[in-house]
């Protein structure tokens, strides 16, 4: 094993940077001559705009100009595509509406952008954007998701009846059925999954830079991924070729979903550059995030288990209403159909499943994938009920979860929604989370709290993940619009340092650390003789970025491939320096050697004869030492797992507090544990955020959106949260080089459920059967006094 | 528009800005330091903590014109050439950021928190943090970062 390689903590080499006010974010790029944008957005949920008036704006001190919806449709501009096409259960393409950079003539949802400010400074363009009148005709607006599909509900869009997207399932219903005929009894549980708000703590921002003198754009954006961006702005927005423009996504602070997607601004701001003849930057607010960045989740669910006589699993069907806001964002439609439905198999041998979707607009931002994206409401939805299950049967959540649990030696096994898992332990991970969570001494601790006056819960949660996502062919089958292979260039310079250039993208993963420690293993160089590239499409080859925990299984694999052809090029150099059979020659720790011999080259000067061709075999290779690869994966990886929570649930003000968490993950080959821990960790305390915490609220009446700041919006804060037990206990993928699963995600999809699980296990003895998402203080509070029993006073 | 002048990091510093100008915009787009940030624009967010004269302080939420003649110390202050501040040190051994976006203002907040108390329980340190997001650890490592650093700052 390298020093630094595979397997190590190694200590970020990101961090000095970020440690001591270095990092450079998109905001804090400043250009020559730069002005500052300022977008207006509509203050309704759904209003006709029947006039704008901005001659008042345009004389306003410092005001360049003022650019409305009539300014982008005379410059023939397209509007923001959507990168999946989902087809629903009849074969009819779901309903797609056009998704304007500038609204012109109706506003959608709040937050809508209406007009652009371009001005000298911000505070200009802000004062300016004042002046603009605007007649908007307000129309009665739908923003539940229960609701938009009742004959009632105004329409979000005329071709969309019953504000239907589309109407798609999975599965077999008949036969479905046919087990819930037979079944000896049925859980059944109708649940919410709660809407969120992203929130990364570095708010969007953009920065449009024309050269006129090249015809050149350049777009430094808060994007995960660089080339997507490029692709869909030049192609379907802009209408200018790809060569003529650079997408550059410098450091990125935080995305979680929320910077995977092309936004209106990254488009105005490049565009008003060459408009104008300067930079032009644009910045959000907090609150203009909370209103413009998609939003994830928002999920209404009917679903139903049937069981036998033992507990064990007949069949599943589940109905899920979904919702997709005002416009579909670019990768909406995937997520609550195949990032969803096909985990509803979960770890067990379910064997018929039937899932029906109906995914709907309403006028609110727009929703997307956000941290798990369709797998934690796919747990969600499982976990609970096989809680209930349990509850039916009256079996321990454990037990009846071992009952049903794919075995050991089954894989590759194939779930009756589609996918194939590869590994997995999930026998294992239950013991370890069990016995790390003490879940056999809980009733003492139960006693104890309540001796306090307090409830207490314990909650488990296995859950499984799909990422990686997947064969291109097969996500292109299902609709979508873009391949998802990933890219690397090996670039092993002169004197042996080396240059990663990956289409991955980092923005808190520490990529820098983690590909270095994969390159350090391989080729047996120092890590601080490698550097890792990323985020610009000046620098990089065309990538497929981060999003879906797909950096290593994708990136990392396009990497291995780069660099097994460097060293099968290596190869080559060496025996001809070492007069040899290449065939002798082994590579190992950074040296080439021949077999048998102390004849040995070291790396450093196998790239020194590269470039340096004087004893070359020049007829038969090029000179150079730089590979390039791209990898497409042959199916998505399967992490997998066990969450245990604990919570104590105060009587008198319905505050739960997480007392106890622990989680046994499995995500594959570890490369660098402290950064795996500290993935699991971030995820955690967003899945219990979601539980506990945080909820998108509209008012049900004007649209508006009620939770559109910090002081109305419940973001996890440190003394919300407790230490955590994180560990691995891994099996590693089949079908990738490294046995890579993915750790992005896995925190925040088990542990929702986990946490609900808990505190219904606290309420059972009140007779509290259900509690939604947030399960704040207010509602538990609520739920207790008005519950069947109270407990014993 | 008033001229305000300041010692950041220990340098004088002067700017003709706009009254309404906020210290955070001052530092930023004045002085050109972008190690501060913001995150929010309900002073909740605490990217933005600087040290004036030696407290923590939300500096979206003074006025340039407030921090007239007054020191300041930012993230950029901290480290001594090469070498880290103890806080920094901990945070980079603990892994105790990720994105970095709110690790400028979580520093200088825990730097703050020692000075006042020079052996914080994980209680204390986590109340303390109240206004302070971080949405990628999920606390734990800060926590355990800024422990460490009250050890070595002993």
């Amino acid at each position: 094993m390298a020093a630094n390689g595979i397997g190590v903590s190694v200590r970020r080499i990101e961090d000095y940077r970020f440690l001591t006010g270095r990092g450079t974010y998109t905001d804090d790029l400043n250009r020559p001559g730069q002005v500052h944008a300022f977008i207006l957005r509509s203050p309704h949920a759904r209003a006709k705009i029947k006039s704008i008036k901005t001659d008042k704006a345009r004389r306003a001190d410092g005001v360049i100009a003022v650019f409305t919806g009539a300014d982008i449709e005379a410059d023939q501009l397209g509007g923001l595509p959507c990168g999946w096409m989902v087809t629903d259960r009849h074969g009819k393409p779901m309903v797609e509406p056009a998704h304007p950079v500038i609204v012109k003539d109706e506003a959608r949802h709040v937050g809508d952008q209406v007009a652009v400010v371009i001005a000298e400074t911000r505070s200009q363009a802000r004062d300016a954007a004042e002046l603009i009148t605007i007649d908007y005709q307000a129309l009665p607006a739908i923003v539940s998701t229960g609701e938009a599909m009742s004959k009632s509900a105004p329409l979000v869009w005329d071709q969309a009846p019953q504000n239907l997207c589309y109407d798609w399932a999975l599965g077999d219903q008949a036969a479905a059925d046919a087990a819930f005929a037979k079944a000896a009894k049925v859980a059944k549980l109708d649940i919410v999954n709660n809407r969120l708000i992203p929130n990364a703590m570095e708010p969007r921002a953009a920065v449009g830079d024309y050269d006129a003198a090249k015809g050149h754009y350049t777009l430094h954006t808060t994007s995960q991924n660089p080339h997507v961006i490029r692709l869909l702005m030049s192609a379907y927005v802009l209408k200018v070729p790809e060569h003529k423009v650079r997408v550059n996504a410098p450091d990125v602070g935080g995305g979680f979903g929320s910077k995977i997607y092309h936004y209106a601004e990254e488009a105005i701001v490049t565009w008003a550059s060459k408009k104008i003849g300067r930079p032009v930057k644009w910045t959000a607010d907090r609150s203009e995030s909370f209103m413009s960045d998609a939003h994830g989740r928002d999920h209404v669910t009917h679903a139903e288990l049937a069981l036998d006589q033992n507990g064990t699993f007949l069949a599943m069907k589940v109905s899920t209403t979904a919702n997709m806001g005002a416009y579909l964002s670019t990768f909406a439609p995937c997520i609550p159909t195949y990032l969803y439905a096909l985990l509803l198999a979960g770890v067990y041998t379910t064997p018929t499943i039937f899932c029906e979707v109906r995914a709907v607009f309403t006028n609110t931002v727009p929703v997307d994938a956000y941290r798990g994206a369709g797998r934690p409401e796919a747990t969600f939805v499982v976990e609970r009920l096989v809680d209930e299950a349990a509850k039916v049967t009256g079996l321990d959540p454990a037990e009846i979860r071992r009952r049903n649990f794919i075995p050991r030696n089954a894989f590759p096994y194939q779930t009756p929604v589609v996918v194939q898992y590869d590994s997995g332990d999930y026998q294992s991970t239950l013991d370890l989370a069990l016995k790390g969570g003490d879940y056999a001494g809980f009733e003492t601790r139960r006693a104890e709290s309540a001796k306090r006056g307090k409830l207490r819960g314990i909650g488990l949660a296995t859950y499984i993940e799909a990422c990686g996502i997947a064969p291109s062919a097969v996500v292109g089958s299902v609709g979508a619009r873009a391949g998802l292979y990933e890219s690397a260039v090996i670039r092993v310079h002169p004197t042996g340092s080396v240059t990663v250039l990956t289409g991955s993208h980092s923005h808190g993963q520490g990529h820098e650390t983690t590909f270095a420690q994969l390159v350090a293993e391989r080729l047996g160089v120092d890590i601080a003789n490698i550097e890792i590239v990323h985020g610009d499409t000046d620098k990089i080859p065309f990538g497929m970025g981060t999003y879906g925990s797909r950096s290593l299984a994708v990136g990392g694999s396009a990497m291995v491939k780069a660099m097994d052809k460097i060293i099968a090029k290596g190869k080559k150099i060496a025996a001809h320096l070492l007069e040899a059979a290449e065939a002798d020659i082994e590579f190992k720790d950074g040296t080439f050697s021949v077999a048998g011999t102390d004849k040995k080259k070291a790396l450093a000067e196998i790239s020194g004869a590269a470039y340096v061709p004087h004893h070359y075999p020049i007829n038969e290779l090029e000179p150079g030492l730089e590979e390039q690869a791209f990898y497409d994966p042959a199916n998505f990886t399967f992490p997998g797992g066990c969450h245990v929570c604990e919570v104590e649930i105060d009587q008198d003000t319905g505050t739960v507090n997480v007392v106890k968490f622990t989680a046994v993950d499995d995500v594959g080959r570890v490369i660098n544990p402290m950064i795996v821990e500290g993935q699991v960790q971030g995820g955690l305390a967003q899945g219990i955020g979601q539980a506990l915490l945080e909820g998108c609220v509209y008012d049900q009446k004007s649209g508006q959106l009620v939770t559109g700041s910090y002081m109305d919006y419940t973001m996890p804060r440190a003394d919300n949260l407790p230490s955590f037990t994180v560990s691995t206990h891994n099996t590693l993928c089949t079908h990738n080089p490294l046995g890579v699963k993915g750790v992005g995600e896995v925190g925040a999809i088990g542990s929702p459920a986990a946490v609900m699980n808990a505190v219904h296990n606290a309420l059972a003895p009140l007779g509290i059967t259900r509690i939604d998402m947030p399960a704040t203080a207010e509602r538990v509070w609520k739920a207790i006094n008005g519950a069947p029993r109270r407990a014993a006073e | 528009m008033p001229t305000v002048s300041m010692t950041v990091n220990g340098k004088a510093v002067s700017a003709d800005v706009e009254p309404r100008t906020l210290l955070v915009h001052y530092l930023r787009e004045n002085l050109g330091m972008t190690g501060t940030h913001v995150g929010c624009d309900t002073s909740q967010c605490g990217a933005c903590v600087v040290h004036i004269d030696g407290a923590s302080v939300k500096s979206c939420t003074v006025l340039a014109t407030q921090a007239e003649g007054a020191k300041v110390t930012t993230i950029e202050g901290l480290a001594q050439g090469d070498k880290l501040h103890p806080m920094q040190e901990a945070f980079r051994e603990n892994h105790a950021l990720q994105c970095g976006f709110c690790t400028p203002g979580m520093v200088m907040s825990a730097i703050d928190l020692v000075n006042r108390n020079k052996n914080p329980t994980e209680r204390e340190i986590r109340e303390w943090l109240e206004g302070n997001l971080c949405r990628c650890t999920g606390y734990h490592n800060i926590v355990k970062a800024i422990a460490a650093a009250a050890q070595a700052m002993r």
